[in-house]
């Protein structure tokens, strides 16, 4: 049976009628900037589904962020939220989760954002396997300054004044990295599947340590052509490999266009460090006296 | 003749023990009841390259070094000779050598001190397990007339760990050191020590900026190691977990500077330490902290600039970033430590400062006071009532403003798990519900906020540390202040007057107040070290200054010494 997030909540349990929060509990309100049709929409959506699902209290959820297009998300989400620069989302939520481990604390952002300008991050973001969920809206170009090239963009993409022969390089395999860098969950969407979607972002959300998601999100403005990508994904057959090896091996096959689910799950705890307040300022001093 | 000071410098290539042996002097003399002031200059090599200790014993409160060093021990030669600029000798001194070391360098021969050689090595090598800086500390603790007991004491206590068998071989060898100095001529007899009641303490700058974050309730910091800041988060890194806080080594700068703002805006007062290539890489952040007005703290502990420059020595060099490295208007805090004791209440007065009016602050320190191991009074316990304002739930229907312009410039701020104020921080300009806004009557709003808040803020006295009267003033500020204060007590000695300014809180700039306490000033002095002159420049662009104003400066890492300053006030006598 295919699980939406509908038969999910029925499945697990009916005593949910009093729920206090829908998925509109958790928009503010405030009017996107990004363009008609553009695939952020649709994260958004998923999300506050997913956010329903769980009936997290909006206050206790904190959605951390770059700049760029789709890192403009938390102010449209009744959270709260952290816009901060460039490339820098993945260390702001990590201090916070770090230091405030009751809540739940997303990340959002683009590719630009992530893999690029944030790639050091992103690298050890996966090794320390805090507990967080980074949602990476990956459209293959940078939106917000009117389409360039990315990481994840094919070599030979012509479509930016600044790489006029195509990028040339190779492009950046993100999950790749993710599972060998020690993500702790991976898993690829697509924008174009909301509720499939809202279903790995739950399992992601509940997952401890570090999870990363991977939506294809088209940039209808800087590369219309994504619009097709309703029609090249393909949905996995099977998902969910706790086996490293044989994740690796078939995200290294994939040519990036399969989404829909988990394709690495790891069993490693989350990366918490302890301190019990064991003494006082006191005693430390007492360690300055001659 | 007896002296109320006397000061020694202990060298040899790394690994030889200089640096050990001068701290164990350091001990020995602060359990004596004396002050005491070690400064350690390393070479750039990491291992094997010239190690130098400097330490002065006093009976009186240190702030600086000597201009001179009564005595240089050599375990070895090596490459001092080239360093000779940075270990001047008096004229009388004495420099002990070892016969099986070689020559002294010529360099060292010149300053007309004179030359004894003592065989410590082989010394050292009558006794099994014995090593030449222990007989070399038998040598300098008989020379400067430290008790015995108190030696042995201090074995004891740094040396215990290491087993008996090592602990009595140093014993033996610092006895042979002892003995050996009746071989050597006379140097001057350091004065008594006037002993305390309390018992004083011992620490580094490094140290002191740490526990001046913890009192000032700092329980996260995140951080990259770097020469010469790494002491500080190896001292909080234990001490964070005493106290229920965290200290996260992290990938680099960037990620240090934006997990304390993740920290901080999750509630927690947050901080890191660096020097100036890591404070570069942060200045785009810190500039995220003055738009979202999250609150941290950034100590830099200087070191020779630009690039990679000279970084085991000390620098002033990175004040102009510190004011104005950030871009766009960013009103932001910058203090300036100048002591070794003063880095904890600097650093305390920091977090205050950052917590108060939710903006980063800057705290600068530099290699000569981070690296620096000073006997000190027990400091006293500086209590701020530090709280950062914040939001309560709101009345149902009421909406959370979260930037809300007020007329102190602080809003309260939410802290996530607060019901009803679910707000997003924002390094975009916004409104004032936190809403991104590019109308220019909202930047025009956030900008006036934030410049006000700190503006109209009441820093009391200690934005400076104003010490005597007249009308010649110094005007200095960070590690250069200890050498100024010698000159100035020297100058006081001599029957004249002089003031002291320091300035602590280097931005926001205080005009009125440097007004009123230059009232009378007719001559002023300017002291720095720094290449291009970077604080006078700062102060003719800020304040009031006398019509006659001289600059002393000078790049690292050759410390301004009080003997400069007074030759530079000499015409005004
Ligand atoms: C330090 C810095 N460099 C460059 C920029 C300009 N910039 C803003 S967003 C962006 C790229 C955004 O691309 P991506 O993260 O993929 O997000 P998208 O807009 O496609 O959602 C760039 C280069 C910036 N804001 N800051
Ligand atoms: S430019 Fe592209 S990524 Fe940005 S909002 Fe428009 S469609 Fe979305």
């Amino acid at each position: 049976m295919e699980m939406t997030i509908q038969n999910m909540q029925l499945a697990q349990c009916g005593s949910r009628s009093a729920e206090p929060y829908d998925s509109d509990s958790y928009l503010s309100g405030v009017k996107p900037i990004w363009c008609p049709g553009c695939g952020d929409y649709s994260v958004l959506t998923s999300l506050t589904n997913a956010l329903a699902y769980l009936q997290l209290s909006p206050e206790q959820v904190a959605l951390v962020s770059g700049i760029g297009c789709s890192s403009r998300i938390p102010a449209y989400t009744s959270v709260y939220g952290f816009h901060g620069v460039h490339g820098r989302a993945l260390p702001v939520a990590t201090g916070l989760k770090i230091t405030r481990p009751d809540l739940t604390v997303l990340v959002a952002g683009g590719d630009g954002d992530g893999f690029s300008i944030g790639g050091n991050h992103f690298l050890h973001a996966c090794r320390r396997n805090v507990d967080l969920t980074y949602i990476i809206m990956d459209n293959q170009v940078y939106g917000m300054t009117k389409g360039q090239a990315s990481p994840t963009t094919a070599p030979d993409w012509q479509g930016s004044e600044l790489t006029p022969h195509g990028t040339g390089v190779n492009p950046f395999q993100p999950l790749v990295i993710a599972l060998a860098s020690g993500a702790n969950f991976i898993a690829r969407c697509f924008s174009g599947e909301p509720a499939n979607l809202a279903e790995i972002l739950v399992q992601a959300i509940q997952h401890p340590g570090f999870s990363v998601v991977q939506i294809l999100s088209p940039c209808v403005t800087f590369r219309p052509e994504q619009r097709q990508w309703k029609n090249s994904v393909r949905m996995a057959e099977s998902g969910l490999d706790t086996d490293i090896r044989t994740a690796a091996r078939r995200l290294m096959e994939d040519d990036g266009m399969t989404v829909g689910q988990i394709l690495y799950k790891g069993k490693r705890p989350a990366y918490q460090p302890q301190s019990a307040s064991r003494g006082d300022i006191h005693k430390l001093e007492r360690g300055f006296v001659l | 003749m007896e002296v109320n000071s006397l000061s020694i410098i202990v060298a040899g290539s790394g690994g030889a023990g200089a640096i050990s042996t001068g701290t164990l002097l350091l001990n020995a003399a602060g359990l004596g009841g004396w002050y005491a002031y070690l400064t350690r200059s390393v070479g750039a090599q990491i291992r094997g390259g010239e190690a130098v200790a400097q330490l002065r014993i006093s009976r009186e409160r240190l702030a600086s070094h000597d201009d001179h060093f009564h005595v240089l021990l050599a375990l070895d030669w090596k490459n001092l000779g080239k360093f000779a600029s940075e270990m001047p000798l008096a004229a009388n001194g004495l420099i002990i050598g070892d016969p099986d070391q070689g020559e002294a360098p010529s360099e060292f021969l010149a300053s007309g001190a004179r030359l004894a050689w003592l065989p410590m090595k082989q010394l050292a090598q009558t006794i099994p397990g014995g090593r030449p800086n222990m007989v070399a500390m038998g040598v300098l603790a008989g020379l400067l007339g430290l008790p015995h007991p108190l030696l042995d004491t201090v074995l004891e206590k740094e040396l215990a760990h290491k087993g008996a068998t090592a602990l009595a071989a140093s014993r033996a060898a610092v006895k042979l050191g002892l003995e050996a100095i009746a071989s050597l001529p006379p140097i001057a007899r350091l004065a008594a020590p006037q002993m305390s009641t309390e018992p004083r303490w011992t620490i580094t700058g490094n140290q002191a900026t740490g526990l001046g974050a913890i009192r000032g309730g700092v329980r996260f910091v995140a951080a990259y190691p770097i020469t010469p800041a790494t002491e500080v988060l190896e001292w909080m890194a234990p001490a964070l977990e005493e106290v229920g806080g965290v200290l996260v080594q992290v990938e680099d700068e960037l990620a240090a500077i934006n997990q304390i703002i993740g920290a901080s805006y999750g509630g927690t007062p947050s901080l890191t330490a660096t020097a100036g290539p890591g404070l570069a890489l942060m200045t785009e952040s810190i500039g995220l902290a003055v738009a979202s007005e999250t609150p941290i703290v950034v100590v830099d502990v200087m070191r020779g600039g630009p690039s990679t420059g000279i970084p085991a020595k000390s620098e002033q060099a990175d004040l102009n970033i510190a004011l104005y490295g950030l871009h766009g208007d960013a009103p932001h805090l910058v203090l300036a430590a100048n002591s070794v004791q003063d880095c904890i209440f600097t650093t305390q007065w920091a977090v205050h400062l950052a917590e108060t009016l939710q903006a980063p602050a800057i705290v600068l320190s530099d290699q000569a006071l981070g690296q620096t191991r000073a006997v000190i009074d027990r400091p006293p316990e500086t209590i701020f009532s530090t709280k950062r304002l914040t939001a309560e739930p709101p009345a149902t229907g009421a909406k959370y403003r979260r930037y809300t312009v007020t007329e102190t410039g602080v809003s309260p701020m939410a802290i996530p798990g607060t019901p009803g104020c679910q707000y997003t921080a924002d390094g975009l300009e916004h409104s004032e519900t936190a809403v991104p806004s590019s109308l220019a009557v909202d930047h025009q709003r956030q900008l006036d906020k934030r410049e006000r808040k700190l503006g109209c803020y009441d820093y009391g006295d200690a934005w400076a540390d104003v010490e005597g009267d007249g009308t010649l003033a110094l005007i200095t500020w960070g590690s250069c202040t200890g050498a100024a204060r010698e000159a100035a007590r020297i100058w006081r000695e001599e029957g004249r007057q002089i003031k002291l300014v320091s300035l602590r809180l280097l931005a926001p700039t205080q005009p009125d107040k440097f007004a009123s306490l230059l009232d009378g000033v007719q001559h002023a002095l300017v002291i720095e070290q720094t290449h291009s002159r970077q604080f006078l420049r700062y102060l003719q662009a800020h304040y009031p200054l006398p019509s006659q104003v001289e600059c002393l400066n000078r790049p690292g890492p050759l410390p301004i010494r009080s003997s400069e300053i007074l030759g530079k006030l000499a015409k005004w006598k």
